[in-house]
């Protein structure tokens, strides 16, 4: 059964939060929401890399890594390639996925550089540092695996969805944090907690709220 | 059963190469075709820059401090940090004459700490003096005077000031300042100011209350008596008693310190010795001025 954009909505922005739930791209989400602002052009940034990231490792995946079977074919086996009995999944994801995202991004940068230098300035100081991010490569990882249908990983326009939500969850946890952290500052926080300590605390606080989204609506992630 | 698993590995090794070949094609020719011409010189200036963010020229950052000066859109004397040395740098770098560049430092304009004024009651709240100065007009007994709680000192972005443990008041170490002015800015009494170097004498007292309202919380505060008024040689007097507070007029001031000599409650600082001495250390020291500090 193919899921439904709401469904996936749902999933990745509430119940399996890239930050809260999966804890992947901790590092941005301390280091970059101290100030609403910073978070708010963190989370865009993201949002646009995982939603491109996320297509183009689901075209990878489809039509490089996984055997030919009734939904798509491999396209090695077409060009008269060995493919193993389960595709090069084993050997070749995590590896693959890493060039084609840091590849992806560094020629987006070149794109919007030239082409769109307004949207460049705002995400710029951005873009580079989520080449490598954990929550684009985990959010492509879990592209593959999650919903359902492992075997097949979900087909290319819901996982460019799925990794649009999954930006957007992220941004809504970067401006839950920046908020909470901004509030953080002006308060008294005992000495040995000042700083990052406090802020994992309530991080860690807010993943439990989180917790309370498992299973809305029956959805399973 | 080992060969299929070397071919298998050979055919991954060799997927893998072309997809990382076909993105670096993709991206070489990304760079030849979509390459945005960039101003050399901004890198330059950047470079002649001190790199140390300290946004004293108005510019979120010396990266576009750099880019305005290379449209033209900024004058070269605006880097405080990098001081004369940068200002000539960033001159040759443009082709442009130097403008005067005038050497500043933050002067904390006021003697009356904790142990001088004394507190109209005990504040307890946030060490902040923003915070102290919105609890009752802060625990101060002088309305304009130094809270004494280092919000200065602490936002620094140089480390040049400390919190005098004796007065209780912030101390500019001079030669490490800036005078990039964010200590003025986060100031809630305004005390603190941005003032030419060479300009040696400062009034240190903001304030405006009737000198019998003064003589009651501070014994270091200007009571406006125009013994200062009487002191200076100058025509037609470099300071004035505006108010119920002794002003310098930096125009006409010649830094001679008759007024700060004959101020009966010291509340008129003259730092020509500490400055000149100051300067004299910097001379030995050959330091390189506007270096890299950051």
């Amino acid at each position: 059964m193919e899921v439904g954009y709401l469904e996936l909505a749902v999933g990745s922005i509430l119940i399996s939060n890239v930050v809260l739930a999966k804890f992947l791209g901790l590092c941005p989400f301390f280091g970059v929401s101290r100030r609403t602002s910073d978070a708010v052009g963190m989370g865009l940034a993201v949002i646009f890399v995982m939603s491109i990231a996320s297509a183009a490792t689901a075209l990878i995946y489809r039509h490089l890594l996984l055997p030919t079977n009734l939904e798509h074919t491999n396209l090695l086996g077409v060009l008269g390639l060995p493919v193993p009995e389960g595709g090069y999944v084993l050997i070749l994801k995590t590896i693959s996925f890493i060039l084609v995202i840091a590849g992806l991004v560094q020629f987006v940068e070149m794109v919007l550089k030239k082409s769109a230098p307004a949207l460049y300035r705002a995400l710029g100081i951005y873009l580079p540092l989520i080449t490598t991010n954990c929550a684009v490569m985990g959010m492509a990882l879990l592209n593959t695996e999650a919903w359902r249908d492992p075997a097949n990983g979900l087909p290319v326009h819901l996982a460019t969805v799925n990794g649009f939500c999954g930006g957007v969850g992220f941004l809504l946890a970067m401006l839950l944090m920046s908020g909470i952290r901004q509030r953080l500052a002006e308060r008294r926080v005992p000495k040995a907690l000042q700083g990052l300590p406090i802020a994992f605390i309530s991080a860690g606080l807010m993943a439990l709220a989180f917790m309370g989204f498992t299973k809305l609506f029956g959805i399973a992630v | 059963m080992s060969d299929i698993v070397i071919t298998y590995l050979s055919a991954a090794a060799a997927v893998l190469a072309a997809l990382a070949g076909a993105f670096g094609i993709l991206l070489a020719v990304a760079d030849r075709f979509l390459r945005v011409p960039a101003d050399p010189r901004r890198e330059k200036i950047e470079e002649a820059l001190p790199g140390a963010n300290c946004g004293s020229c108005g510019f979120p950052g010396c990266a576009a401090y750099a880019e305005a000066l290379a449209k033209g859109e900024a004058a070269a004397s605006l880097c405080t940090p990098g001081g004369p040395a940068a200002a000539k740098r960033i001159a040759d770098i443009m082709g442009l004459e130097v403008t005067g560049f005038v050497p500043k430092v933050a002067v904390v304009r006021c003697q009356g700490g904790g142990g001088v004024t004394g507190a109209r009651f005990r504040y307890v709240g946030e060490l902040d003096c923003r915070a102290a100065a919105a609890t009752q007009y802060g625990q101060a007994a002088c309305p304009y005077g130094c809270l004494g709680l280092g919000t200065c000192v602490r936002s620094c972005p140089f480390d040049a000031m400390i919190l005098d443990a004796e007065t209780g008041l912030p101390r500019v170490l001079e030669e490490r300042c800036m005078a990039c002015g964010t200590c003025a800015a986060v100031c809630p009494r305004n005390i603190i100011e941005i003032l030419p170097k060479q300009q040696y004498v400062h009034v240190l007292c903001c304030n405006q209350d009737p000198a019998r309202r003064v003589r009651q919380t501070c014994k270091v505060g200007c009571i406006a008596c125009r013994a200062c008024e009487k002191a200076c040689p100058v025509e037609g007097k470099a300071i004035h008693v505006e108010g119920n507070l002794a002003v310098i007029d930096p125009e006409k001031c010649t830094g001679c310190g008759k007024c700060a000599r004959a101020c009966p409650v010291s509340a008129i600082g003259d730092f020509r010795t500490l400055r000149r001495e100051a300067q004299k250390r910097k001379g030995e020291k050959q330091e390189a001025a506007g270096q890299k500090v950051a």
